[in-house]
């Protein structure tokens, strides 16, 4: 695939944090720049091993917190059991803002804000993944198109009354006090990354049943009145 | 039965007030009163919810004869061997702490008129708003052969306690080789998939206790929740244990001798050595005593779960005619927000917001291998209506069931501390 950018732009790729455009197909040779700051944790490329981090060799693919050897959060494997499939759409949700996806992942990752070196880190890891080998079109390294969220939905200003009513349906399974008892707490989030998260599961990006059809059914504003009541939840 | 506003003895009651507070109430402070009957799933919600979010503006009385609750919910871990009886009981300490007056009594009658609530104790107290959340009892004369005094020969084990604690121990003396038998409810009834993860557990006690043992179920249904996960584990993992018979097999024809301990299915008499009985139910006694039931169960709005019988009375949980909800923990601890939001509101003008429920149902199949089923709901102004839900897979890897068992763990440490605060 060549990238034909910038005609090749979709509105969708608009980035939140520095609001510049992004092309679509990312560029190899600036991904393997990018990457740089992922090498000390993760190999890629022939003979790579597990270090910190599992070796990216074959990502696109594979279940989430299954490479045999590494050390992965209880999240991770949690998420990996119930479906997290890293393809262009989550790998690229992911790097934008690891705890977003997964809570408490232990990749100690404040994330790629910049949606242009998400497309290029992640054409370079395209390279050694396996069929469909760089075919933007087809699973598992199709392009994600919808994993910026609008920045309108951030900018919502949440009801915090009305985050703590539609708060109590949380908390039948989600612990007020934030322990996690199987079930992980969600007290104290960030309010962006619990905006994120929820419209992750909204959009069936992050697996789950249950949280899918939760989220499913709140509005923008109801996600943001949430968000704004558990960030001050201790 | 009709309406009947006069103050009643309701079976049972009587009996138990021994055990109950001294009549402890004085006339009310000003403030509005709100009385809940019943501290289970539903009512224990409801009382901490109101009280925690008027922070003092409502005095809440909740009215519950036991000083420990027992869940139903995980019982069947309990006769399976992975929870002991310890890890059901529920104080009501928390609630208290929380501002509830907790009042260890059974509510015996409702005046309507009055707006009292009689005690078994004696005295009656008043309300603005009466909270009914009551649970269960069972239908006279549902199953041939069986009443309430046939319990400890035939447990239901459909109350929490000791009735869990009589099954098990039955379970555990059974002859190797032994018979257990069920008699599965008719709809509607508490927990539509709780008599299939009773079986599977007793299954899995049995599998490694008395291996040929065999499980009969007795069933008027022809089809049953997440039956085909339940079929699929009965089959891999328990072998020919379990022989379950549907309608279409005459299951729904039984009568039971509890002296004899047989159970006679469709004219064929069984000697079985356990027989767990779950009859037909019905919204719990006092809800009919309160003369809001119709048929079995009491009718609610869905937008705030006030009975459609008397706007200052709510009913919540399995007593509930609500729609599409299933009777389950989950279900009544929903209800209880939606409506604490409501009474809150009417009471002290805060913000009421639109009703929103949910429910999600885990099961145990075996050690580590759970499914589970949920839905969400919204008000109509019909019924609770259901929105959107989803089911466990067949087929699902070990990983996915073992996570899904987990989860059902922070489900019971999650919804516990929500209705006691703890
Ligand atoms: C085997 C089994 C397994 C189950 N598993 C699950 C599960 O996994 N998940 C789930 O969500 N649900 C489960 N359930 C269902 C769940 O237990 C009930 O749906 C839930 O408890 C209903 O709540 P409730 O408030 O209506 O009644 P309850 O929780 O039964 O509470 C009623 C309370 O009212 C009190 N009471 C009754 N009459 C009076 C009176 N006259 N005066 C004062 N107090 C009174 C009782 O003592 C009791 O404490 C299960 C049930 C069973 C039997």
């Amino acid at each position: 695939m060549k990238a034909i950018w910038p005609i090749n732009v979709t509105l969708a790729a608009v980035m939140v944090a520095g609001a510049t455009l992004a092309s679509e197909d990312g560029d190899r040779e600036r991904g393997e720049q990018v990457f740089r700051q992922c090498a000390s944790c993760h190999e890629v490329g022939e003979g790579a091993k597990n270090r910190v981090g599992p070796h990216l060799n074959g990502v696109f693919g594979r279940t989430a917190g299954t490479i045999e050897g590494v050390k992965y959060s209880k999240n991770m494997i949690r998420m990996g059991n119930d479906g997290l499939i890293w393809t262009d759409r989550t790998l690229d949700a992911y790097l934008e803002n690891p705890r977003a996806l997964v809570s408490k992942t232990r990749m100690s990752f404040r994330g790629i804000k910049d949606a242009q070196e998400r497309r290029d880190v992640l054409a370079y890891l395209r390279v050694y993944s396996d069929d469909p080998s760089n075919i933007p079109e087809a699973e598992p390294t199709a392009r994600g198109t919808d994993h910026d969220l609008d920045p309108a939905i951030l900018a919502l200003k949440g009801d915090p009354e009305y985050g703590e009513y539609l708060a109590s349906e949380c908390q039948t399974c989600h612990q007020s006090s934030g322990a996690n008892d199987g079930i992980p707490g969600v007290s104290g989030w960030p309010e962006e990354d619990f905006v994120v998260a929820m419209h992750a599961y909204k959009r069936k990006l992050r697996p789950h049943p249950v949280m899918q059809m939760m989220a499913g059914r709140l509005s923008d504003e109801e996600i943001a009145a949430l968000a704004a009541y558990f960030k001050d939840l201790e | 039965m009709k309406l009947n506003r006069r103050i009643f003895l309701g079976t049972g009651a009587a009996a138990a007030a021994s055990l109950s507070a001294p009549t402890v109430f004085a006339a009310g402070s000003g403030k509005p009163r709100v009385v809940v009957v019943g501290g289970g799933a539903g009512g224990a919600t409801a009382a901490r919810y109101i009280a925690k979010d008027s922070k003092g503006e409502i005095d809440v009385m909740l009215i519950e004869p036991s000083r420990e609750y027992y869940t139903c919910f995980f019982s069947n871990l309990y006769l399976g061997g992975l929870k002991e009886m310890d890890d059901l009981g529920h104080s009501y300490g928390g609630l208290a702490a929380g501002g509830v007056n907790v009042v260890h009594d059974w509510a015996i009658g409702v005046d309507r008129d009055a707006k009292t609530v009689a005690l078994a104790s004696g005295g009656s107290v008043p309300y603005d708003k009466l909270i009914l959340s009551p649970g269960i009892d069972f239908v006279d004369g549902a199953v041939e052969g069986w009443d309430l005094s046939a319990q400890n020969a035939m447990p239901h084990a459909y109350k929490g306690g000791s009735q869990t604690e009589l099954l098990k121990a039955q379970l555990m003396a059974m002859p190797e080789g032994g018979t257990f038998a069920m008699v599965a409810p008719p709809n509607p009834y508490r927990c539509p998939p709780g008599p299939y993860e009773r079986v599977s557990m007793v299954a899995h006690y049995l599998k490694a206790n008395n291996p040929t043992a065999k499980i009969i179920v007795a069933d008027p249904k022809s089809k049953f929740s997440k039956q085909a996960l339940f079929q699929e584990g009965w089959a891999d993992i328990y072998g020919g244990m379990i022989d379950w018979i549907g309608q279409d097999f005459g299951g729904g024809n039984v009568s039971v001798d509890p002296v004899a301990m047989t159970l006679t299915i469709d004219g064929e008499a069984n000697s079985v050595d356990v027989c767990n009985v779950i009859p037909a139910m019905k919204a719990g006694h006092i809800a009919e005593l309160a003369g809001v039931t119709e048929g079995n169960w009491a009718p609610v709005n869905a937008a705030d779960m006030s009975s459609k019988v008397d706007a200052d009375v709510y009913v919540l949980g399995d007593s509930a005619n609500q729609g599409d909800m299933p009777k389950s923990g989950f279900s009544a601890n929903s209800q209880a927000k939606v409506c604490a939001n409501a009474v809150r509101g009417a009471l002290t003008g805060s913000r009421v917001f639109p009703a929103k429920f949910s429910n999600t149902c885990w099961s145990l199949i075996d050690t580590n291998n759970g499914v589970k089923v949920g839905a969400t709901y919204e008000a109509t102004d019909e019924k609770i209506a259901k929105v959107d839900g989803f089911i466990s897979a067949t087929g699902e890897t070990a990983e996915l069931r073992k996570t899904t068992y987990e989860e059902s763990e922070g489900w019971y440490a999650g919804i516990t501390a929500d209705m006691f605060g703890a």
